[in-house]
């Protein structure tokens, strides 16, 4: 019979990039920027809470209407959340993977230590975890509501904005999560750029400055929402 | 001078290694770091002990061989290897910590040698061009842009001592391969090989359990002949060029 077997066939090409260190850098460059494209969304969205709930709460509406009538209420949603979930776990899984074998390649340390490398840089696995748990906590606070704090209100995020900001423990949750984020950012950003091959020493200054950049108008961003709220800005 | 050494050692492979310390007396600011080791090891072979075991071949500093991780830094404090390392950059009663380089696909044989072989099997897989023997090719047959043919000498200059890897907090070995892939892949004479080996010499690293990249930058302020990071943005161009042409 000439049935065609799979063994004995050469990998295929995306296992194999799958299998490369280099490929996987790729994943978790590719899918960190798709994370951080909807970061950048996600701060621009936050930061209409300056001009008040109808126009804050509207925007959260739109984001369940928007592509109607083609799409039904809340596709279009769902379909950015698929989206980012497939990116978390890419991310996830690359970095866990690779942090593995680096561990594994360097079995014995030196005797002699000495601090290496920038703070962003070697924050980047603990910074990460630190974000992913900061997501769970994040969507149970203000996108299910299980863990929000007072009356969660569907369809008030103006009002449940306000009410995790006046806890304590929400701020400082906060504050932490967005620390990481520009740090994570500082590095990921510049290191997306090496992985995907557009790093050079003429570039490598604007590179750098660009992520930097990039990474303090998103923390800012994010950080003047709660610090709006704990001085009666917004309230 | 008088230095104190507290040098790693270890009898061989399988054995367990610690530190040992050994002071030496009378060594001169103008001595290389090598020549501090002889000192020490004529004291310990007068002594009757074993002499510390070391790499090293051309003590001028294009071998690549003398490999020691010299208060945890490869090569130690300054921009150089080893061998080319002086004695006045330390001070009189200075500590200095002497340690192999750390990587899983390096082995320690004994004492500061570790085998590096890893690396050679990284070049067999792909750092060479195909070309026909014979008498030396006339040199203006094949014409290199002055650009190119600067890139390939700079990371030409990579002396294959593995520093990058003892430095790296991942060991990992990416700026060695992207020394050898970059220089041959600009060169025309490269050009036949280009994807087959970005593709195999990434592969063969990957291979010999080196640890992936970080961009710590670790490897190029350790590289003693300044192999500059972003070559390896270059090679991952080079690596995602040559995958998108396999698959396609
Ligand atoms: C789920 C939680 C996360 C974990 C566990 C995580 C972990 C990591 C790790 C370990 C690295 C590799 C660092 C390195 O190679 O130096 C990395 C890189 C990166 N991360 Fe994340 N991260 C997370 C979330 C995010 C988010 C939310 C973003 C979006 C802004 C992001 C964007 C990036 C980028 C762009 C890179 C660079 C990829 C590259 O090196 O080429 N990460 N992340
Ligand atoms: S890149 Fe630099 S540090 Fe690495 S092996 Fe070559 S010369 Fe040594
Ligand atoms: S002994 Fe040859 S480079 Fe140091």
């Amino acid at each position: 019979m000439a049935l065609v077997t799979k063994a004995g066939r050469p990998p295929s090409a995306l296992r194999a990039a799958w299998r490369s260190t280099i490929g996987k850098k790729t994943v978790m460059a590719v899918s960190g920027l798709v994370m951080l494209g909807f970061l950048v969304a996600h701060v621009a969205g936050n930061l209409k809470v300056f001009f008040g709930s109808e126009e804050f709460n509207a925007y959260g509406h739109w984001l369940r209407t928007v592509g109607a009538p083609v799409l039904h209420h809340g596709w279009a949603l769902w379909a950015l959340r698929l989206v980012l979930l497939a990116a978390v776990a890419a991310h996830g899984v690359s970095a866990y993977q690779l942090s593995r074998r680096a561990a594994r390649a360097r079995p014995t340390g030196y005797v002699h230590r000495r601090a290496r490398t920038g703070y962003a840089t070697r924050t980047m696995r603990w910074g990460g975890v630190i974000l992913l748990l900061f997501l769970v906590w994040h969507i149970l606070d203000l996108t299910t509501g299980t863990a929000h704090p007072g009356g969660f209100e569907q369809g008030r995020p103006y009002q449940n904005v306000v009410d995790t900001f006046s806890t304590w423990y929400g701020n400082a949750v906060y504050l932490l999560a967005m620390g990481a984020v520009g740090l994570h950012v500082r590095h990921g950003l510049w290191s997306a750029a090496q992985t995907l091959g557009a790093g050079s020493p003429a570039r490598d200054r604007a590179l750098r400055a660009a992520a930097d950049a990039t990474a303090l108008v998103l923390t800012a961003g994010f950080v003047s929402v709660p610090v709006a709220v704990m001085t009666g800005v917004v309230s | 001078m008088r230095l104190t050494l507290r040098v790693w050692r270890q009898r061989d492979a399988g054995a367990e290694g610690a530190m040992a310390t050994y002071t030496v007396d009378g060594a001169l600011p103008d001595m290389s770091f090598l020549e501090l080791l002889d000192t020490l090891n004529e004291d310990l072979l007068l002594r009757g002990e074993d002499p510390v075991a070391f790499d090293h071949d051309c003590r001028e500093g294009i071998c690549g061989a003398c490999s020691m991780v010299i208060n945890g830094e490869p090569h130690g404090p300054e921009r150089t290897t080893a061998c080319q390392l002086h004695l006045r950059s330390f001070r009189d009663g200075d500590t200095i910590d002497v340690e192999p380089w750390r990587a899983a696909a390096f082995p320690v044989v004994r004492d500061l040698v570790v085998d590096r072989s890893a690396l050679d099997r990284i070049i067999q897989a792909g750092g060479y061009i195909s070309v026909p023997t014979g008498s030396a090719p006339e040199a203006h047959a094949t014409p290199v842009a002055k650009p190119d043919a600067d890139r390939a000498f700079e990371h030409a200059e990579c002396i294959g001592c593995g520093a990058c890897v003892a430095a790296c907090p991942n060991g990992s070995a990416m700026l060695f391969t992207s020394a050898k892939v970059n220089h041959l892949n600009v060169l025309p004479q490269g050009a036949p090989e280009r994807e087959t080996r970005v593709l195999g010499m990434v592969a063969a690293m990957d291979e010999e359990g080196f640890g992936g990249c970080t961009l710590a930058g670790e490897c190029a302020t350790a590289c003693p002949k300044g192999i500059p990071l972003p070559s390896i943005a270059a090679m991952n161009r080079e690596w995602l060029r040559a995958a998108r042409r396999t698959a396609g």
